[in-house]
């Protein structure tokens, strides 16, 4: 065990957790966040992606050493049910989900695609989503909603 | 107050899939009698639900002794459920006027949640928002058996359950506010959550002073009067779904952020080959790790319970446990012809016993053979459950289907009582059948029952993949046709053979899944049968019956097809895995095969496949989809294949497939367009056009939602998705070794074509779409290549070897 500082959401948390534990766990089970989740804990499918200086992170196989300090974003944290991002709201207008796991998966990763680079293209796209994964197959409508919000985005 | 049940339909908590499979498997009255009999009748208790966390509105007390339905498998268990026969068990109104609803059949991520809240707010006349729907939380809601089969729309959405129990409290209220008002019922009208007088909208009363907080004491009255859908203006719109702000915000709870006061974390061992045993546990192995409570044996069960869930999966990677070698598997690489030498368990489905002379009469016989693999549901977030089992009593959060089948098995496993238990559901990631959240339940519930404190596990992905999920069943099906002189089919014989083990628990089989097995409950028995007896009636609707036979034999002839002579026997093997219903199961392997099949007739005689389906096809509502999809593909009628292919390069073609879902649950036929890069065998599909008939449309968003969710699940079946084993166990075991199409695909268009039907029966939608999809495929590439794709998954080896057979 040894003590971790971790910047989540924009509010400073201390951890006494062993440093090797994927951020992922002191996410979901220390800070109770249910954004990030565990799909694989394998890094393959993203259900775990967090925001970590401006990129997307796979937090189930980001030791908690590696993050110690950094700005760590969550899908908790880009947005509120009453004040949502527009990709979360996107995700809304285009009822771009079935059962919701991946949601986390493809609107991080989405996320941190478009503050990178707002006029990301489809093929920009379909490259950062190249390894997420969504099993109830809702892709048209997923990827509806990120280009809906990528015009929202540049305004 | 016995709800009178119908011996001819199947009981609740058994679609007609999982009967006729259980009727198949020998799965007998009185197994089923001892298995159910040492269950007693009992009452529940609300205290238990009001500590759940469930929300109740208005007064509800415990409801009455619960009744015990004897169906034709011998019982249906219903121990303390509320009543199903009761508008109470269904509805209850605030007295602020606002409505709680109560069903058992859940929300999988197919939409039901926001359907049946559009169903109760039309049916009372309230609006959208003014419902909250409780759905599968064994202390309160009624047992509606599973939520499986794409059954929940059938079950809910016609003259009774939810549906009816909703349309009797519109009329009750009506009633009571003629009483109050003082005027004839008949001067009333229900609007916006008020009794008001016709053409007076001033005089009108509230439901909330209306009923004030009490309970209706009625009977569901089966004459109530639902609302035809000329005047729907809740049902039938696309009402967005009520917890998508809260998902994608990730405010959300799923099962797998249910959190406990003093809850402890788990993570299992499972056996490292198909039939190991455990030898010993060196528990000393783990001792003095941080965090490790306890080391969990029973019988084959591993586990262990740790204070964190990283600490517990460390401390399951490092505990020492000697296993038995396994059982060994058989050559995956010769795994189809291994299935035809087998014991089987035969069953004769359909028999006209003209097949073979009208074969021998036919102009022409054809012949093929097809092959389904082992797939997965594969779910994108690994099962949990959080069980809580102190002493003699058990809270259990889960993400299973089947609820109250949930609670007899789990007290079967914990050795309780069932009447002391609650299981409540809470959701999962998308499951499509029987994914690990049965299983996980299991392994909650014994690891919490050790540690004497709560216990939440989430599987590995490698656990999930290989002992935690029930695959869908292999398949190898040969097919044989006559046609005679004119084209026209005269006979079909379809026989197949498919590797089954286990299946959903239901009220008494733990064994039926992994951990259920490992625990030492053995899954339902298997008991080889050949030859298979001749069936005592035509069972036209069984999901091995091809579409353009159904109903055409035997006593009954509203069925969809015009072959009179039929022959349809099934084989059914042991499967070295545990297997259940993946989405459309057997329909959708059964499927594959004969619409490729109805492809190479039509290929044989030279017919345009649209024209040859329709020669052979009776019932108008299977006709119209088909002809819708043709005309919204702008389908160019010709023979397939194409007249002029190119050997090499890039060719494209188009393809059709259609099928009534279980013979009368649903209609779709789907045209989809393909690319085939001939000389790296890979399949790009544009385009998939689907029309779809599930009677009146409940939600027009979220039936699209279905059907190319549906389109998209089965073309990553199709291209890519394949269980594979050693000589020992399974390989298959992530993202890198079982092949799905991730997001970032080229990503076809999908469009889909309601066709919206008043004054039917509602049928199901999550099944039908995925049930076509294969065969379209393959007959697109067929269109394009002249090359015939008769193993699924169609990868690019495979394709290449396809177009080598050309002539």
């Amino acid at each position: 065990m040894s003590t971790i500082t971790l910047k989540v959401n924009g509010t400073t948390h201390t951890l006494d957790l062993d440093p090797s534990t994927p951020l992922l766990y002191a996410l979901s089970d220390d800070l109770g966040l249910r954004g990030p989740k565990f799909g694989c804990g394998l890094g393959e499918c993203g259900a775990c992606t967090v925001i970590v200086n401006g990129e997307a992170t796979r937090s189930c196989v980001t030791p908690l050493n590696l993050v110690h300090g950094a700005e760590i974003t969550t899908l908790e944290g880009i947005g509120t049910i009453e004040k949502p991002h527009p990709l979360q709201k996107a995700f809304i207008e285009e009822q771009a989900a079935q059962c919701g796991f991946c949601v986390n998966a493809v609107i991080m990763t989405a996320k941190a695609l478009l503050d990178r680079n707002p006029k990301a293209t489809d093929e920009d796209v379909r490259d950062a989503l190249s390894n997420v994964l969504c099993r109830c197959f809702t892709h048209v409508r997923m990827i509806r909603a990120i280009h809906r919000a990528r015009q929202e985005m540049a305004g | 107050m016995k709800r009178q049940v119908d011996k001819s339909s199947p009981p609740s908590g058994f679609t007609p899939d999982a009967q006729s499979a259980l009727e198949r498997a020998g799965f007998s009255r009185r197994a089923f009698l001892q298995g159910t009999g040492a269950l007693i009748v009992s009452f529940s208790s609300l205290g238990k639900a009001a500590a759940a966390g469930a929300q109740l509105s208005g007064s509800r007390k415990t409801p009455g002794p619960a009744n015990i339905e004897v169906d034709k498998f011998g019982a249906h268990v219903t121990l303390g459920a509320p009543p199903p026969d009761q508008v109470d068990s269904w509805i209850a109104i605030g007295p602020d006027g606002r409505v709680t609803a109560y069903t058992g059949k859940t929300e999988i991520g197919q939409g039901m949640e926001t359907a049946q809240i559009q169903l109760v707010a039309e049916e009372l006349c309230v609006s959208f928002d003014s419902v909250h729907l409780i759905y599968c939380q064994t202390p309160i809601t009624p047992d509606e058996g599973i939520t499986s089969g794409s059954q929940s729309t059938p079950a809910n959405f016609n003259h009774q359950n939810l549906a009816q129990a909703a349309a009797t409290a519109r009329e009750a209220l009506l009633h009571l506010g003629a009483r109050r008002l003082g005027v004839p019922a008949t001067s009333l009208v229900a609007r916006d959550g008020a009794i008001e007088v016709q053409n007076d909208a001033a005089r009108k009363i509230g439901y909330g002073p209306l009923i004030a907080g009490k309970r209706f004491n009625l009977h569901i009255d089966p004459n109530a009067k639902r609302k035809p859908m000329s005047e729907w203006t809740i049902l039938g719109t696309s009402a967005k779904r009520p917890d998508l702000p809260a998902i994608v915000t990730g405010r959300f709870e799923f099962v797998h952020n249910v959190r406990l006061p003093g809850m402890l974390h788990g993570q299992v061992v499972r056996p490292p080959e198909v039939g190991a045993t455990v030898i010993s546990v060196d528990e000393g192995s783990v001792t003095g790790m941080a965090g490790v409570v306890k080391v969990v044996v029973r019988k084959n069960f591993v586990g262990v319970v740790a204070q964190k869930p990283w600490q517990a999966i460390q401390a399951a990677k490092r505990l020492k446990v000697r296993w038995s070698s396994g059982t060994g598997l058989p050559s995956q690489a010769n795994y189809y012809e291994h299935l035809r030498r087998q014991k089987s368990r035969d069953s004769m489905v359909v028999n006209s016993r003209d097949v073979p002379e009208k074969l021998a009469g036919a102009a022409t016989v054809l012949k093929a053979t097809y092959y389904h693999p082992f797939q997965m549901h594969g779910s994108m977030g690994t099962s949990c459950a959080v069980a809580d089992v102190r002493g003699d009593h058990a809270t259990i959060y889960s993400a299973t289907q089947s609820v109250w089948p949930m609670r007899s098995t789990v007290a079967m496993v914990l050795g309780l009582d069932p009447k002391n238990i609650n299981v409540l559901f809470r959701r999962g990631p998308g499951c499509y059948g029987l994914n690990g959240a049965d299983t996980v339940t299991y392994d909650a519930a014994v690891l919490s029952q050790a540690a004497g404190k709560p216990v939440r596990i989430q599987l590995s992905r490698k656990d999930e993949m290989a002992w935690g999920e029930n695959y869908g069943y292999p398949f190898v099906i040969d097919e044989r046709a006559g046609l005679d002189a004119k084209g026209n089919i005269v006979a079909w014989d379809h026989e197949a053979w498919l590797a089954t083990l286990g299946t959903r628990p239901f009220y008494d089989r733990p064994g039926n899944v992994p951990t259920g097995m490992l625990l030492g409950f053995d899954p339902m028995p298997f008991v080889p049968r050949s030859p298979a007896p001749e069936p005592s009636r035509y069972n036209n609707y069984d999901n091995f019956v091809p579409s353009y036979c159904v109903g055409r034999v035997g006593e009954k002839a509203e069925g969809t097809g015009t072959i009179e002579s039929e022959r349809a026997l099934v084989h059914n093997v042991r499967s070295p895995f545990f297997t259940g219903p993946l989405r459309s199961p057997e329909r959708l392997q059964n499927t594959f095969a004969q619409e490729s099949f109805m492809d190479e007739m039509a290929a044989h005689v030279k017919a345009d496949p649209v024209a040859f389906r329709l020669r052979h096809l009776s019932f108008p509502r299977l006709r119209d989809v088909v002809t819708a999809a043709a005309h919204a593909a702008n389908w160019d009628g010709r023979p397939s294949p194409k007249p002029t292919i190119s050997k090499t390069g890039i060719v494209s073609g188009r393809g059709m497939a259609c099928v009534p879902y279980s013979a009368t649950n649903g209609y779709v036929a789907m045209v989809a367009e393909v690319d085939v890069d001939q000389d790296s065998g890979r399949i790009t599909v544009r385009r998939f056009v689907a029309a779809i008939d599930v009677g009146p449309i409940s939600n027009p968003n979220g039936l699209k939602n279905q059907v190319e969710g549906g389109a998209l699940q089965g073309m990553s079946r199709a291209l890519g998705e394949e269980v594979t084993w050693d000589d020992r166990k399974v390989t298959s075991i992530d993202w890198a070794t079982y092949h799905t199409l991730f997001l970032g695909i080229d990503v076809p268009k999908v469009d889909v074509v309601l066709l919206n039907r008043a004054n039917v029966y509602a049928t199901g939608a999550g099944e039908v779409g995925i049930t076509v999809v294969a065969a379209a495929i393959g007959n697109a590439v067929f269109d394009a290549t002249g090359a015939r794709l008769r193993e699924v998954p169609f990868t690019p080896e495979r394709v290449k070897a396809a177009l080598g057979l050309r002539a």
